[in-house]
């Protein structure tokens, strides 16, 4: 997690006080998964780290399970994305229809905006 | 002891004592010490686990088939469609996505076996194998395939890899031959299999 916690106006709270992050990408805009390799409990599929897609929904926010799985509270909760990406995105050898796509959910602080994206 | 020799058979899962196996068995008998749950709790909850399968799914496609506005708000919000007929969904999300002439979608937890328990039961053994799991978001026309299931070439098919805290279930395309049959005669047309999107309902 980022060491910002304290700083006003920095997270919102749920209706229970719960603090969260603001969503920083909506429907539509392209994002790559971070290539990050980091220790332990990971929720980020293998396949996808790197890959680029486009952000479908967004689900909510969800205590960050890399710190549930270590008995933390994982908060604030992080915004949680289902990401589209092409089948041939990922497997650059996709041999089926080259329409096919793959959704995953993946939270926020796995993404970047895409680089040819960028400003 | 001679050389070491292959018995060609499974081992019984019983004989080995696994660190998270010991893990359990410590937790579950000192939360019945303290009489935080009794032993008969556990017994009830893993009976009632087992005994929960598919219907409440089927149930919800049904309606959905017989009800164009439910089935608009069972898209919109799974959730919320779901607990307006009565059952609950616990603390998960559910997302339910529609099949299509063009568009044909099946799930996966590639992780681990994340899966719809509350309308669906337990998942089938195949869903929690590697080679399903790391095969349908690899190569899904042939895994679909070897489920006797084949699709159009010019279908697109959309892989949901259920990572997090959504839960996936698949609305499948309703059969023609179902005209005017009634939400009991529809029900036992849907298989499990349709609702992860392995199979279709073709009659």
């Amino acid at each position: 997690m980022s060491g910002s916690a304290g700083m006003p106006g920095m997270y919102g709270t749920d209706p229970e006080g719960a603090a969260f992050l603001p969503a920083h990408f909506s429907p539509g805009d392209r994002v790559r998964v971070r290539a990050a390799i980091p220790p332990g409990h990971v929720r980020t599929p293998w396949y996808c780290r790197g890959r680029s897609g486009v952000v479908e929904r967004l689900c909510g926010a969800f205590a960050n399970p890399e710190e549930l799985a270590y008995g933390r509270p994982g908060l604030p909760a992080q915004p949680l994305y289902r990401v589209r990406f092409q089948a041939r995105e990922l497997w650059p050898d996709y041999r089926e229809n080259a329409a096919d796509v793959v959704e995953i959910e993946i939270y926020q602080h796995w993404l970047e905006t895409a680089p040819e994206d960028r400003p | 002891m001679s050389e070491p020799h292959d018995h060609r058979h499974g081992r019984d899962d019983e004989d080995s004592v696994s660190y998270y196996r010991t893990m359990e068995i410590a937790v579950r008998s000192l939360l019945i010490e303290k009489g935080i749950f009794s032993a008969q709790d556990v017994r009830r909850t893993v009976e009632a686990m087992d005994g929960r399968n598919y219907s409440r799914g089927a149930r919800v496609v049904a309606h959905a088939w017989q009800d164009g506005a439910y089935r608009a708000r069972l898209l919109a919000n799974g959730t919320a469609a779901v607990e307006e007929l009565g059952m609950q969904v616990g603390p998960l999300k559910l997302v339910v996505v529609e099949n299509t002439p063009a568009v044909h979608n099946v799930v996966v937890c590639t992780l681990c076996s994340c899966y719809p328990r509350m309308l669906l039961g337990l998942p089938p053994d195949w869903y929690k194998s590697r080679e399903y799991r790391s095969r349908v978001v690899r190569e899904p026309r042939a895994v679909l395939a070897d489920f006797g299931t084949a699709l159009p070439a010019d279908v697109t098919i959309r892989v949901h890899d259920s990572t997090a805290d959504m839960r996936y279930m698949v609305l499948p395309m309703r059969p023609p031959a179902s005209a005017g049959e009634s939400a009991a005669q529809l029900e036992r047309r849907i298989s499990r299999d349709a609702l992860v999107g392995t199979a279709v309902i073709d009659r």
